[in-house]
């Protein structure tokens, strides 16, 4: 390096070798404004599944194992939700609703549990706002315990749709 | 005379690396948010949330979104319909789906109603789907990770 300094200043710049950027930067630019332009911010969403096969309800034997299922009653009122009610009785909150839930069923969601052998039935008013359903269907299915889902009635049905009075 | 002019190109030279470490940056972020999967959204509907409703991890195999807005119109494909004409919809897609070698009943509906749209309109899409012969339904609803 000590030959470098002596030497001219133009000879020491024509040493370096001068990258040309600008096909580079044209190309890395047309990615970007590309990868912006298809952003699309989704929001998660997930689903609650319900097997309901036409007339499967009437045509099911009934079995000795098979559990009653929990009648969940919800009905319309002025300004939404009119009342809750499990198997008769009325309930002042889902969260409640959950609690009696696993009161029911408990926590263990395994094969051949309570939880597992479980129907829950609802039964609307035709004019219920569909939120408080899948408040419901929340309650029923399952319970946040710790960031862990703790699953409890899987399977969930709908009774005929009632008129509101 | 050539001094001068090699000094005043060494100032214009712009130091072009931070700039490319930022675009690059840049794109691999947008590379990894990027999304191209096409989940029928509508903005239209406001789905209902849930604690519960996590993503789900393997796609379903024959899904058929339909949209249910507030004032109880559906979407689906795009288009806006009547609950009533919903019928005719699902028989074209129920001879899509026998020409595929599938059946009815392995197709999943994915309901995507609004939160508040009235049960009975839900209730009602259920059962023309089941009247032809569409048994498994996905009710969808909004992830919600405060509770």
């Amino acid at each position: 390096m000590a030959d470098a300094d002596t030497r001219p200043a133009r000879q020491r710049l024509a040493d370096k070798i001068d990258i040309n950027m600008t096909p580079m930067i044209d190309i890395v630019f047309q990615l970007l404004a590309f990868f912006i332009m298809t952003l699309k911010i989704v929001q998660p969403e997930g689903d609650f599944d319900v097997r309901m096969p036409l007339g499967a309800a009437a045509a099911a034997a009934p079995d000795e194992e098979q559990i009653p299922p929990i009648r969940i009653r919800l009905t319309a009122g002025e300004t939404g939700l009119g009342g809750i009610e499990m198997n008769g009785t009325p309930v002042a909150s889902f969260e409640e609703l959950q609690e009696l839930v696993i009161a029911l069923v408990g926590l263990d969601s395994g094969p051949n549990s309570i939880a597992d052998k479980t129907e829950v039935e609802l039964d609307c008013d035709e004019q219920l706002p569909y939120e408080y359903v899948v408040n419901a269907i929340s309650a029923v299915s399952g319970t946040v315990q710790d960031g862990q889902i703790i699953e409890l009635v899987k399977k969930i049905k709908f009774a005929p749709p009632r008129d509101n009075p | 005379m050539v001094r001068r002019r090699t000094r005043g190109q060494s100032v214009t030279d712009i130091d072009m690396t931070p700039m490319i470490d930022m675009t690059f940056q840049l794109i691999a972020f947008f590379m990894f948010v990027v999304n191209f999967s096409e989940a029928e959204q509508d903005d239209r509907i406001q789905l209902p949330s849930s604690q519960l409703a996590k993503p789900a991890e393997t796609p379903f195999e024959v899904p058929i979104t339909l949209q249910l807005t507030s004032s109880g119109s559906l979407v689906y494909a795009g288009e806006l319909f009547e609950v009533a004409s919903l019928g005719t919809v699902l028989e074209r897609e129920k001879t899509v789906i026998l020409d595929t070698g599938k059946e009815p009943a392995d197709a999943t509906i994915i309901v995507r109603a609004d939160g508040r749209s009235p049960t009975g309109e839900v209730q009602e899409i259920i059962r023309i789907c089941q009247e032809k012969g569409f048994e498994k339904f996905a009710l969808r609803a909004k992830y919600d990770e405060g509770g």
